[in-house]
């Protein structure tokens, strides 16, 4: 039996942009733009898109770090908008949150001890008189040794500052974890050390992910779902295998095929996209890819494509494009 | 291993850091050659002397840095002989950088137009009129829509891709015989990635210029490079052409690096990585820089360095397995074993 951890409906956010000389809102920065997904218990989804897709802020909207514009996030089968702001503190201990950057996220005065400590008090997680001993395990669980409490964070790498900000967000014994770009700034070999470590924990303490990140090898890696967010919307979402192996959006595919393989043999046909992702101020009309798709006509640039399943897509995979079964049967081609 | 048709030849590169703890060995030893009109990758991971490596053969290491010895030979003639009045005339005119962050190199308060300009001005002498309709040019070579309005804008008006763009046609507006990119697509989408690539692919092509091409990611590598030198701690561990480099990898910490990489064409259970981290710099090991990391260590790597040793096939590795001073297994394969040392 599958559990919905973690379900979000249409959500908005909207950022204002003051102007003019009264510093009146002139305008909106639609970043996140009438977004649904869900997140089974024990299970990744991973939103990945280009950067300043909307990827973080939805995230944040998530943990409600800034309060949505509109739409219903339902966690554990409540609605967290309506929490108050002492509610929702409180629940920030089921839902964590790991950024990308170890170096900005973790306060560089602070002792491994006190960062741990800070954690376990706000939320007063465990009892304090158990919480050294949840602090050697702790840095024995994420690999760090329980030796290395009283260090500073400039003492550690990237990859050990990293593993620390996941001890943090494991001390309250969280349900559902938010990693936004966690790894993406680590070098490789680290990166899988610290990969694979986020997926062990997830298998022993059955946690949650929400993992965003925009490198794709990575997402293939840790994922069980994938959705691709492109200026503020999901244009296609389901089984990392159908996303992966079988996609539809002509936006996942051209993201696909800009990967580099690394195997020089493998020559590629690369679908090379034209110009840069329009700003999310003012959107493009219809399907918001029309200005950068090589499929695209009219219709595309009158009408918005919703999110829709056809017969060669299996489980719960989506793609928002109305020509989903044209280009696949050959009737409908790229321009030139 | 000197040859007419390389257009640079760089010799036992020391360049180091002499800060209050002591003396950083950033570059330690580095030789390397880059054939004419070949683009060479230079991969590592950070901190392991790419950026040093290439800012030396431009002579811009400033203090507390220097280098302390070499040779960098460009077209016969030492690069580190010049004077720096010599330097400047091959600095943007012969030899051209493109850095890792395009919004910093681009001076904010100057339109692109009179950034491209100014190079142009100062190496080819034109007229200011004349410079300004080269530098259309050269935003049209690099692919920039509308490029007579776009020479009026300044660069925080401009996309990240299209900075870039604007990077490559200031390194490009003299016709350099060389290219150093270093690291021209990491702050940068995977769609635009794409563009960028293949345009200094085709520029190379056109062009007939030779590139060195510094990223830390092996697919890029794969896609747009004919010979590969692989960086660990300050030094080449292994120099092959790109696809013996992919097929047969011969350093353990190659072999380590394509283990790690998480790829999004094939699924992986588990990823192999390397244990442990880049050794610190005040900390190097006496041996085999990699031999705390490496599963196949024996006695003489932590006692003794190994040279860059030259293959049967051509290439170059450092690593005593290819000795034969080698006093561990004597049957080992470093790519088919590496799973199994490893785990033991
Ligand atoms: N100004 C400096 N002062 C002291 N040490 C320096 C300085 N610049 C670089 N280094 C050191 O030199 C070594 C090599 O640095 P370099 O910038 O070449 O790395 P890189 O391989 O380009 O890494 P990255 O992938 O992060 O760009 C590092 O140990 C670095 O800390
Ligand atoms: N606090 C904010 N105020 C105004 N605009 C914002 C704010 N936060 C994010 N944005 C904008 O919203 C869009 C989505 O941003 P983000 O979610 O950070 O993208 P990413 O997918 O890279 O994580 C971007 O255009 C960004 O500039
Ligand atoms: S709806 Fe049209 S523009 Fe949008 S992805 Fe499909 S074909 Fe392209
Ligand atoms: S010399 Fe020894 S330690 Fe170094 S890479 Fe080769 S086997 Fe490993
Ligand atoms: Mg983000
Ligand atoms: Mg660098």
């Amino acid at each position: 039996m599958t559990t919905k951890l973690l379900e979000v409906n249409n959500l908005k956010q909207y950022f204002p942009i003051k102007g003019g000389v009264f510093g009146r809102t002139v305008n909106h920065v639609k970043a996140v733009d009438d977004v649904s997904f869900y997140v089974n218990e024990g299970e990744t989804l991973s939103i990945v898109g280009e950067s300043g897709c909307g990827k973080s802020t939805t995230g944040r909207a998530v943990l409600r770090l800034d309060e949505p514009t509109n739409g219903n996030i339902q966690f554990n089968g409540e609605n967290l908008l309506d929490l108050n702001k002492k509610e929702m503190r409180k629940k920030r201990k089921d839902m964590q949150i790991i950024f990308q950057d170890p170096y900005a996220s973790i306060n560089p005065r602070q002792t491994v001890r006190q960062v741990l400590e800070e954690a376990m008090a706000i939320q007063d997680a465990v009892p304090k008189s158990e919480r050294v001993d949840k602090m050697m395990e702790l840095l024995d669980t994420v690999g760090l040794g329980s030796h290395q409490l009283d260090r500073f964070p400039h003492e550690f790498s990237g990859g050990q500052r990293q593993r620390v900000g996941i001890a943090r967000a494991l001390a309250v014994d969280p349900t559902f974890i938010i990693c936004d770009e966690s790894v993406s700034a680590l070098d490789v070999s680290i990166q899988a050390q610290v990969l694979n470590l986020l997926k062990n924990l997830q298998q022993q303490y059955n946690l949650t992910y929400l993992f965003i990140a925009h490198d794709l090898g990575v997402v293939r890696h840790i994922s069980d779902r994938v959705a691709v967010m492109y200026l503020g919307k999901i244009v296609e979402i389901g089984e990392k295998k159908e996303i992966f192996d079988n996609p539809k959006h002509p936006y996942t595919k051209s993201l696909l095929s800009a990967i580099p393989v690394p195997d020089p043999s493998h020559k590629q046909e690369r679908i090379v996209l034209k110009g840069d992702v329009p700003s999310p101020i003012d959107p493009p009309s219809g399907c918001r890819f029309h200005t950068r798709c090589p499929f695209a006509t009219d219709k595309c640039r009158d009408e918005k494509p919703e999110l829709r399943k056809t017969e060669t897509m299996t489980g719960t995979h989506e793609a928002a494009c109305h020509y989903i079964e044209d280009i696949e049967a050959g009737r409908h081609k790229a321009a030139e | 291993m000197s040859n007419d048709a390389d257009v640079l030849q760089i010799q036992d590169l020391q360049t180091s850091f002499f800060v209050d703890d002591g003396e950083v060995k950033a570059v330690d030893g580095v030789s390397l050659d880059i054939p004419k009109g070949k683009t060479v990758g230079i991969v590592g991971e950070s901190g392991s002397g790419k950026s040093i490596t290439s800012m030396s053969v431009m002579r811009l290491i400033r203090n507390p840095g220097r280098i302390k010895g070499g040779s960098i030979h460009y077209n016969g003639e030492d690069l580190l002989q010049k004077t720096e009045k010599q330097m400047q005339k091959i600095r943007g005119n012969k030899i051209s950088m493109i850095f890792q962050e395009p919004m910093t190199s681009l001076n904010p308060v100057y339109t692109i137009g009179q950034q491209i300009s100014e190079v142009i001005q100062i190496h080819q002498g034109l007229s200011k009129k004349d410079a300004l309709s080269k530098s259309v040019e050269m935003l049209e070579l690099v692919g920039i829509p509308s490029p007579k309005d776009r020479v009026k804008q300044y660069p925080h008006e401009l996309s990240g891709g299209m900075r870039q763009r604007v990077m490559i046609a200031i390194a490009l507006a003299c016709n350099p015989e060389l290219l150093i990119a270093d690291e021209p697509t990491t702050a940068l989408d995977v769609t635009i990635q794409a563009q960028i690539l293949d345009l200094i692919n085709e520029l190379r092509r056109s062009l007939g210029m030779s590139v060195i091409l510094i990223t830390h990611d092996l697919g890029v590598v794969a896609e747009t490079c004919d010979y590969v030198a692989v960086m660990y701690a300050g030094k080449v561990v292994e120099y092959a052409d790109v696809h013996t480099l992919f097929k047969e990898p011969k350093h353990p910490y190659t072999v380590g690096l394509m283990n790690s990489l998480p790829r999004h064409d094939m699924d992986q259970d588990e990823l192999n990585v390397i244990e442990g981290n880049v050794p610190k710099p005040g900390e190097m090991p006496e041996g085999c820089r990699f031999a705390p990391r490496c599963p196949f260590a024996s006695d003489i790597c932590t006692n003794e360095l190994p040279d860059l040793m030259e293959t049967e096939d051509g290439n170059q590795v450092r690593c005593w397995i290819y000795s034969e001073k080698w006093d561990g297994d004597p049957e080992v394969n470093v790519k088919n074993d590496y799973q199994t040392a490893r785990s033991q």
